[in-house]
């Protein structure tokens, strides 16, 4: 059962379609293209909620739907829950959060 | 497809509307008394009480007006009563609302009183009634109808499901002839360029980027951020991080296909033989949303949830749509179409549509929407600046 969809292949995070509990090897899709995805969960992640399916350091992008969502403002690893305690707006940043040096080019 | 054909009243402007409403509007928040009592003094017909109309002046006024008689205006109101303090405002909104050729008439309570006021107000309103009840459906397409779409409570089940379902809507619509409103300018940022790259011509994504632009202006000269607004509380617990986020699932409501073919003020409307797409600068709160394009003459709305936004409208059947499966069942009450089988693979986005597209038809039929059965009749004016 797909219990993780992604938006486009490529996309740094999926969402959760069902409960998933920190330890478990999670399976999806993207809806577009419908290329297979797969991810063992570091953290609990809700419903709704999404988890990461790439590494990403600190200050550096993270894509969903084909293009950048916000920087991760922690460094980020495959099957964290991706939320905002550790990606933050790049439109509307905190004045809490300097921003990064350099952001990464991808 | 067999939802194409529908049964809807035509005014006498042309429009088509699927409610066939007797309204009394108040000019101005000291009239609301007046109006909900006539109301009370003929069942059957809808006051639409609101705290402004006073002290308001430049481009906040403007909006106002054009607010009120855009809503009498709306194909799904047979008639109107007006009702305001001032005898000169009063007829302001009755004459914009007289262009459509819909039965219109005003009450000013000064040197009247609310008693006189009443009494007169409500033996009109009883004649229009009468009259209105008198008016019949009439065949005509689904596409007629003026369509407007907004998200609440949204969460990332509105990306992935709801608001892509809305989006093959939305694309349907446009391929059929009909015309279409999306609005939420805030609730655009991170997403304008998607947006500007569909206009139907380079003017129009200029004007569109130029309406965001401003709004962000506006922001800033404020000297604040929308961060703790935007995303909402809500939001943030159904699991969207950031506006950019929220904004690209947004964005999906406005289908694959169909162009942006104008940017338009709040509570203004095309050329009333114009088609397809606009863009509508508006708040992204629901109801004040929901309520401009009712006054731009928007016959039914689609309104997809995550979370649990519970809005309607008084004059403009709300379509609740979720694909969020915890709210479909804890909600359930609100959810017209259930649409959470996308999220295991059981339903695919088109056959979403075609189940939006099959309670559409139901409700421009008559069927009661579940925010109409229950009472939801948020009216919410847009505010621009102080008063004077």
């Amino acid at each position: 059962m797909d219990r993780i969809l992604a938006h486009r292949s490529g996309d740094d995070v999926a969402v959760a379609v069902d409960d998933i509990a920190a330890g478990e090897e999670v399976n999806g899709r993207c809806l577009e293209g419908g290329d297979r995805i797969s991810v063992r969960a570091r953290d609990d992640v809700p419903l709704g909620h999404k988890i990461a399916l790439n590494d990403r350091p600190v200050g550096s992008e993270i894509v969903e739907y084909g293009v950048a969502i916000g920087e991760a403002t922690i460094d980020v690893q495959a099957g964290d829950h991706v939320h905002v305690h550790n990606l933050g707006s790049i439109r509307w940043r905190s004045s809490q959060r300097p921003a990064p040096a350099a952001a990464s080019q991808r | 497809m067999n939802h194409r054909t529908v049964q809807a009243y035509q005014r006498a402007d042309g429009s088509w509307g699927i409610r066939n409403h007797v309204v009394i509007l108040p000019v101005d928040d000291l009239s609301n008394a007046a109006a909900e009592h006539a109301a009370a003094l003929v069942p059957g017909t809808l006051a639409l009480p609101h705290p402004y109309g006073r002290l308001q002046f430049g481009e906040d006024l403007d909006l106002h007006f054009r607010t009120l008689i855009g809503t009498g205006a709306n194909p799904n109101v047979a008639a109107v009563i007006v009702i305001g303090i001032e005898e000169q405002w009063t007829e302001r909104v009755v004459a914009g609302i007289r262009t459509t050729g819909k039965p219109v008439a005003g009450f000013s309570i000064e040197g009247n009183g609310d008693f006189r006021t009443i009494e007169a107000a409500a033996r009109t309103t009883q004649r229009f009634l009468q009259d209105a009840s008198e008016l019949r459906r009439e065949p005509t397409e689904l596409a007629a109808l003026t369509v407007s779409v907004k998200c609440g409570e949204s969460d990332t089940t509105s990306g992935l499901a709801s608001n892509p379902a809305v989006g093959v809507v939305v694309d349907w619509l446009d391929a059929n002839g009909g015309r279409i409103y999306f609005g939420e300018t805030s609730e655009i940022t991170g997403a304008e360029q998607i947006v500007a790259e569909r206009a139907l011509e380079p003017s129009v994504g200029a004007a569109f980027l130029d309406t965001h632009r401003r709004y962000v202006e506006f922001i800033e000269a404020q000297g604040v951020s929308l961060l703790g607004s935007q995303p909402t509380e809500g939001n943030i617990k159904g699991g969207l991080t950031t506006i950019e986020e929220k904004a690209l699932g947004n964005v999906e409501k406005i289908g694959r296909k169909a162009s942006v073919a104008g940017v338009l003020r709040p509570a203004t409307t095309p050329a009333a033989a114009a088609r397809g797409l606009y863009f509508m600068d508006t708040s992204s709160a629901a109801a004040e949303c929901v309520t401009l394009f009712g006054a731009a003459g928007a016959a039914l709305h689609l309104f997809t949830t995550g979370q649990g936004n519970i809005i309607g409208n008084p004059i403009l059947p709300v379509v609740k749509i979720t694909a969020n499966p915890r709210t479909a069942s804890s909600m359930a009450e609100h959810v017209d179409v259930d649409i959470s089988a996308v999220l295991t693979g059981a339903m695919s986005l088109e056959e979403a549509g075609q189940a939006i597209l099959g309670i559409m038809h139901r409700v421009a039929n008559g069927r009661l929407t579940a925010a109409e059965a229950l009472g939801h009749r948020e009216f919410v004016l847009t505010r621009l600046h102080l008063t004077a």
